[in-house]
């Protein structure tokens, strides 16, 4: 971990009010994951306790604290992707994604007029047949 | 005639819009990107000189460059009756304008509002807004003028204005429309609200999965900071957390805790975020607030819409549907047009079997009951809810206890935990809710059989039992969580019980 990145995003949030998601968000995209070192330098520049800091990161999904290398796909399996159809295909995605690829499952995307939708990074992909669906995570 | 218009919303770019747009740009044409008309079966949606080609994949561009592709052609889109049958204040832009241009905000109306509102005392502006009828969007239906007035009396140097834009419910994206494709209107409304309770700073908490809609608004409120000033407004970017929805856990996220729900009272309008007097409203209540404000706005509103729902609701027509998106029109219509006038049935050409209006927490509504008219009241009479306004379509392939249990699922995952009915109840109803499924229980579970349950009876239930005891759980849920998460949870368990008891092996 490279304490300079950690330094400059804590200086970028000094005084700012509720600092606390804004600095994490920073921290798990730099590295991937807070680690407990990053939270207990979290918690002295914020005045904060190691435990309060520790207990919002496991509190949200977004944060982790163990890193996870793998490319990640995120695919929606809420109630209307589920009306269409997501719950038939995720079997083949699972088997495509083995332990190469993190394979999350989110609640709505937003796409809920052409699912089944998922999203790589900051893609977004919509009407995912089982095909389509496989050849993303395989692509990943 | 070389210019063409493509949306550039997120769901526009999920099913393909840049690889269209790459193409005319490759023809020689010149690419607008537009905000989305809603229309989201025929996305992406080219539009040139008002005539609308869609759905269109860049292998066609060279037949509607020629112009041809007839099938795909659906002639001048205002006049579309998709589009024409509407009602759209809200959405009034949508389609046509480019959602980061100032010039095309203030052509189509912009600024009318916060200029109108800032030559008017505080108490006026609340005092339209009131007369308006406007109620909140974002599910509860509370007065907005009330919760603004009540702001604006509570004594406090600091205020604030906070935007929920954690739009989670699973079959609702008019928030995410209104944020990528008229970022504007939300920080107008916003600015208003600012002048009318005397707040100074506004939060947008905008949630994770929305990432277009993230970086449209940062780079909207770059350009507008002339306008909007003295206010002044800032995006903070949710979590995953699903329960930040909830106004006063969302209070807690932006504060920088664990988005754990707060006990009301206080209400936040008195002690809100950072325990300052607090104005929190939906997007879609934010964006309304611009045209109450302008010219004969709030008389409009007032007229439009039944009994004590006024105004105009963007209904979002989602799930198992032919013809999904965002559909704005006064309340009062029913699920019947909605899902076979306007959205024409199911996508897979199945029957209907249910709709589920209102998120997750909404109630499953069978189509003998869609004759219900758009309405709060009506809604809540029917033990169902209108929430955010999503409507997710099921076609007869559903299986609705298979649903019910999924809505236990998702309230024990997205449970903050602060309160033992939804933290536990949930987890609990899945489990009754799959020994029921699975044809009534014979032993007691693990818990139960644990030597330090004294209490607990050691054997098992019949089906009817267990069919009681997950009535008992809902009622404790329902009365005696603090947020709507635990407390409308048992919305979809019921009615799906209610109307499907089939699909319980009942």
């Amino acid at each position: 971990m490279n304490t300079n990145d950690l330094e400059r995003i804590l200086a970028a949030h000094a005084g700012r009010k509720g600092a606390l998601l804004p600095i994490l968000h920073d921290v798990q995209h730099a590295y991937g994951y807070v680690s407990a070192e990053a939270e207990a330098a979290i918690a002295k520049a914020l005045n904060l306790s190691r435990a309060e800091v520790h207990g919002v990161v496991s509190f949200y999904h977004d944060f982790s604290a163990e890193p996870d290398p793998r490319p990640c796909i995120e695919l929606c399996r809420a109630e209307a992707c589920q009306a269409r159809g997501v719950e038939a295909i995720v079997g083949a995605a699972e088997e495509a994604a083995g332990n190469r690829v993190q394979l999350k499952t989110v609640y709505c995307l937003g796409l809920c007029s052409v699912g089944p939708a998922a999203r790589s990074g900051d893609t977004l992909h919509a009407r995912l047949s089982e095909a389509a669906l496989v050849e993303l995570v395989q692509s990943a | 005639m070389t210019t063409v218009r493509i949306s550039d919303d997120a769901l526009a770019l999920a099913c393909g819009a840049d690889g269209v747009a790459a193409a005319f740009e490759q023809a020689g044409w010149t690419v607008e990107r537009v905000s989305s008309w809603g229309m989201h079966w025929l996305e992406p949606l080219v539009e040139i000189n008002g005539i609308g080609w869609g759905p269109l994949a860049p292998a066609r561009v060279g037949e509607v460059i020629e112009g041809k592709a007839d099938n795909l052609c659906i002639g001048p889109i205002a006049a579309y009756p998709w589009i024409a049958s509407q009602q759209r204040l809200t959405f009034a832009r949508a389609g046509q304008t480019r959602p980061l241009s100032l010039e095309d905000y203030q052509a189509g109306g912009g600024w009318q509002g916060l200029t109108r509102a800032r030559a008017m005392a505080s108490s006026e502006v609340v005092a339209t807004v009131h007369a308006s009828g406007l109620r909140g969007r974002g599910g509860a239906g509370f007065p907005a003028g009330i919760k603004w007035q009540t702001v604006l009396n509570a004594p406090g140097a600091e205020k604030y204005v906070v935007c929920n834009a954690d739009e989670g419910d699973s079959g609702t994206f008019a928030d995410r429309m209104v944020m990528e494709g008229d970022p504007f209107q939300l920080l107008e409304g916003m600015a208003i609200v600012g002048h009318a309770v005397g707040a100074g700073q506004g939060y947008i908490y905008v949630r994770s999965e929305y990432p277009h809609a993230i970086a449209k608004l940062n780079a909207a409120i770059a350009l507008a900071e002339q306008h909007l000033a003295p206010f002044r407004i800032e995006v903070r970017v949710g979590a995953g957390a699903y329960v930040c929805g909830e106004e006063t856990s969302l209070l807690n996220s932006i504060e920088g805790k664990r988005g754990e729900v707060r006990a009301k009272p206080p209400l936040p309008a008195l002690e809100g975020l950072f325990g300052c007097p607090t104005v929190v409203n939906n997007v879609l209540t934010l964006a309304a607030i611009p045209h109450i404000l302008s010219d004969g706005g709030a008389e409009l509103y007032a007229r439009l819409g039944v009994d004590r729902s006024k105004g105009t609701m963007p209904i979002q027509l989602a799930g198992n549907i032919k013809h999904g998106g965002l559909y704005e029109t006064a309340f009062g219509i029913t699920l019947q047009e909605l899902v076979y006038d306007i959205g024409g049935g199911t996508a897979s050409g199945r029957p209907v079997k249910a709709v589920q209006v209102g998120g997750p927490l909404g109630a499953y509504i069978p189509p003998e009951q869609f004759h219900l008219p758009f309405d709060y009241e009506a809604y809540a009479g029917a033990d169902a809810l209108i929430g955010h306004g999503g409507i997710v379509v099921f076609d007869d392939t559903a299986d609705m206890g298979k649903m019910a249990r999924f809505a236990m699922e998702f309230c024990a995952a997205e449970s903050c935990g602060k309160c033992t009915p939804c933290r536990i109840g949930s987890t609990r109803g899945v489990e009754l809710i799959d020994r029921i499924r699975s044809g009534g229980k014979v032993t007691a579970d693990a818990v139960e059989a644990l030597p330090q349950m004294h209490n607990a009876r050691k054997a098992g239930r019949s089906r009817e039992e267990d069919l009681a005891l997950l009535e008992d759980l809902c009622e404790t849920m329902q009365f005696g969580s603090l947020c709507a998460l635990g407390g409308f949870t048992p919305y979809p368990v019921r009615s799906a019980l209610k109307h499907w008891p089939e699909d319980f092996g009942l």
